[in-house]
């Protein structure tokens, strides 16, 4: 050290080789490493979503346009729900599937949402329009094609779904989700990503 | 190999600058007089063709972004309007899109030529790295690129890719928002993702030019897998010897590619990207783009559970995995001998090897579920709920009987009459062609190199061209020798 002109050795000459030299060049690299990693942040942090697309996160639809035994599809920032009307037939068939031997096992009613004043809306059936297996979006009545057991059929690797969305046949590994969503009145619900 | 600077700047300029900025001398160091091995053959001639490659794609895409919207509502209308209102603009994409298409072929015809001549090993492994690294590089940004001209494969092959990423455990989603942007694919992805297929060639540009730094400290590698002895009777300058041969493979090359661009602009892409994104109708049939066919065939062989782990994330590891092998393939190569030449049962396991790669790109190519070969003619299955409760399947020749059966059941049963085929699915190719890639990498190569007895190499490079020629010894008079070469 002493052709830096130093003598801080001497300060702690017993520890052989750690000098105030290397303290201080600890002591820089760490406030720099924090510094990198505060700016560092930002630039990381923007690539998520911003607030005027988590603002649009939610939507209100009006379940009334929908004719039974068809469906409407909603995009809710960007994802895909399927609002669908079922029938008499479809909702017993749904019902009938609480007792078969499910992959993802559900009764119908717990993938229902209550209304206002409590009770289940047995036809409208409202899920998540994104196949579990790679992201497609299964087919249903407005396509002509509701796979074997009536409900949505995904063409990309022939997941099927029934008329609850449950997964009864293909690769897909579990129901179609339930989004977040309430009855704001009884024809109007409020869907949330 | 690079031994002393032979470059002598003659004029009064090059001589001030060289003791300024010796850029000349690099240049005449790196790519005149720089000595390479003199048996290269034409599988050595592709680090020419994709530098020239990487320059079109840049100029072309340079081109493009003048004309290109970054945003969903846009971004389809105003490709068509390239290729439809602008002045040679069809000319400018199909060029960049066959572009892409030509960069991966030439890109992989060397990675085959590195494993087959041990291009890898000792002392080149930084080399083989950074050659994957570029790769990987290509990858993510051709997957970037595809995505812009927002058609329907656009769309849904990147939500495909997305997806993948929200499967990996603990962080997936995460990254995935963090890609996005967003709860789904949209504006805010599109941007950043123009934004990073801008940048990324020019971190290629950066890395190649490691690359080629890596390859100068120890210089070609050759056929024979002998190192260079004797720089004076193992190589040849590098101009005009493989200028001239770099320069006319380019020349063929470019040939293939204008035949591309010009007759069959549109035999490499996918016919549903012509369509403009639908976020609420998915394709029948998602494919990448072929290059990436055999990692996409990896990823849908995996269909069983192992243990806890879901199918979906067996799949995408070994996908990932499947690229991230390469890294550490001269460490897994236990031979000291490089060429496979002279390693008779492992060039036939490398055989298998590019067998099983291509094989892998058609099985990405095609349905999982369809059938290569049929074990026996169609026939049709009853399947109905028996009495018992039991889901029972009857195989029936000819549709009457099925019918009448299907009549004598009770209606609880549920009776339903299908078309019932026995084959071999294209998912168990893919599954068996991938298991021989790791085993390739994971087994095949460590035990060979070990148990494997090499054939005798030549001593050194001179040697085995000289073998090839004809001439017996370097004593044996020139004239005499040449004639019994004719044989």
């Amino acid at each position: 050290m002493s052709e830096h002109g130093s003598n801080a050795t001497t300060a702690n000459g017993a520890h052989a080789g750690e000098t105030r030299r290397d303290f201080i060049h600890i002591a820089a690299a760490t406030v720099a490493a924090g510094g990198v990693a505060a700016v560092a942040w930002p630039f990381i942090q923007q690539l998520a979503p911003a607030a005027d697309t988590r603002a649009l996160s939610s939507s209100e639809v009006d379940i009334s346009k929908v004719p039974e035994g068809g469906e409407i599809r909603v995009l809710i920032g960007g994802m895909p729900f399927f609002i669908r009307h079922r029938t008499a037939a479809e909702i017993a068939s749904a019902k009938a599937g609480d007792t078969a031997q499910l992959r993802d096992p559900a009764t119908d009613a717990s993938r229902l949402r209550p209304k206002k004043d409590g009770t289940l809306n047995p036809p409208i059936l409202i899920t998540s329009g994104t196949c579990t297996h790679l992201g497609c979006v299964p087919v249903g009545p407005s396509q002509g094609t509701v796979g074997e057991f009536g409900g949505w059929y995904c063409p990309c690797h022939g997941s099927h779904y029934d008329t609850s969305g449950r997964i009864r046949k293909g690769p897909a590994p579990s129901n179609l989700p339930i989004p977040t969503y309430e009855y704001v009145s009884d024809t109007l619900v409020k869907i949330s990503l | 190999m690079s031994g002393p600077s032979t470059y002598e700047p003659k004029t009064g300029f090059t001589k001030w600058l060289d003791t300024r900025l010796p850029i000349v001398r690099l240049a005449y160091d790196s790519f005149i007089d720089f000595p390479t091995p003199k048996n290269l053959n034409y599988w050595w001639t592709f680090g020419g063709i994709l530098a020239v490659c990487l320059v079109i794609q840049i100029v072309t895409g340079i081109v493009l972004a003048m004309h290109y919207i970054a945003s969903t509502k846009d971004a389809f209308a105003s490709v068509e309007r390239i290729m439809r209102d602008i002045d040679y603009g069809w000319l400018i994409r199909n060029i960049h899109a066959t572009g892409a298409s030509m960069f991966f072929l030439a890109v992989y015809i060397p990675m085959f030529r590195g494993m087959y001549y041990g291009s890898y090993k000792q002392p080149r492994e930084m080399l083989w790295i950074l050659g994957v690294v570029i790769y990987g590089l290509m990858m993510a940004t051709a997957f970037m690129g595809y995505v812009l001209p927002w058609g329907q494969m656009s769309f849904h092959g990147s939500a495909v890719i997305t997806n993948l990423i929200g499967a990996i455990p603990l962080v997936g989603p995460t990254i995935k928002t963090y890609l996005m942007g967003g709860p789904a694919i949209g504006d805010a992805t599109l941007n950043r993702f123009f934004s990073l297929h801008y940048l990324l060639p020019f971190v290629i540009a950066g890395v190649v030019i490691l690359h080629i730094w890596a390859l100068h400290v120890p210089g070609n590698g050759n056929p024979t897998g002998v190192s260079v002895k004797d720089a004076k009777k193992d190589t040849v300058p590098f101009h005009p010897y493989y200028t001239v041969k770099d320069g006319f493979a380019i020349v063929v090359f470019l040939i293939v590619f204008a035949a591309f661009v010009f007759y069959f602009p549109n035999a490499l892409g996918h016919a549903d990207n012509s369509i403009e994104a639908n976020p609420l109708q998915t394709p029948a049939h998602i494919v990448p783009e072929w290059y990436l066919l055999p990692f996409y065939a990896i990823l849908r062989a995996i269909t069983f559970d192992i243990g806890p782990i879901p199918a979906k994330l067996i799949g995408v590891a070994l996908m990932f995995g499947s690229i991230l092998i390469l890294f550490v393939l001269p460490w897994l190569d236990t031979s000291k001998v490089r060429s496979m030449r002279y390693r008779p049962f492992a060039r036939q396991m490398f055989l298998g090897f590019v067998i099983a790669s291509i094989g892998l790109g058609f099985c990405g190519a095609n349905d999982p579920d369809t059938l290569i070969f049929k074990f026996r003619e169609d026939k049709l299955s009853l399947n109905y709920t028996a009495t018992t409760g039991a889901t029972t399947s009857e195989i029936f020749d000819d549709f009457a009987a099925a019918q009448a059966k299907l009549q004598s059941l009770p209606p609880t049963a549920g009776g339903a009459i299908e078309i019932s085929k026995s084959g071999f699915k294209w998912l168990w190719l893919s599954q068996i062609l991938s298991a021989y890639y790791f085993l390739y990498f994971l087994v095949i190569l460590p035990v060979l190199g070990v148990i494997e007895k090499p054939k005798p190499r030549p001593a050194s490079i001179a040697d085995s061209v000289r073998k090839k020629h004809g001439s017996k010894a370097k004593t044996a008079p020139a004239g005499a020798a040449a004639p019994q070469a004719a044989e």
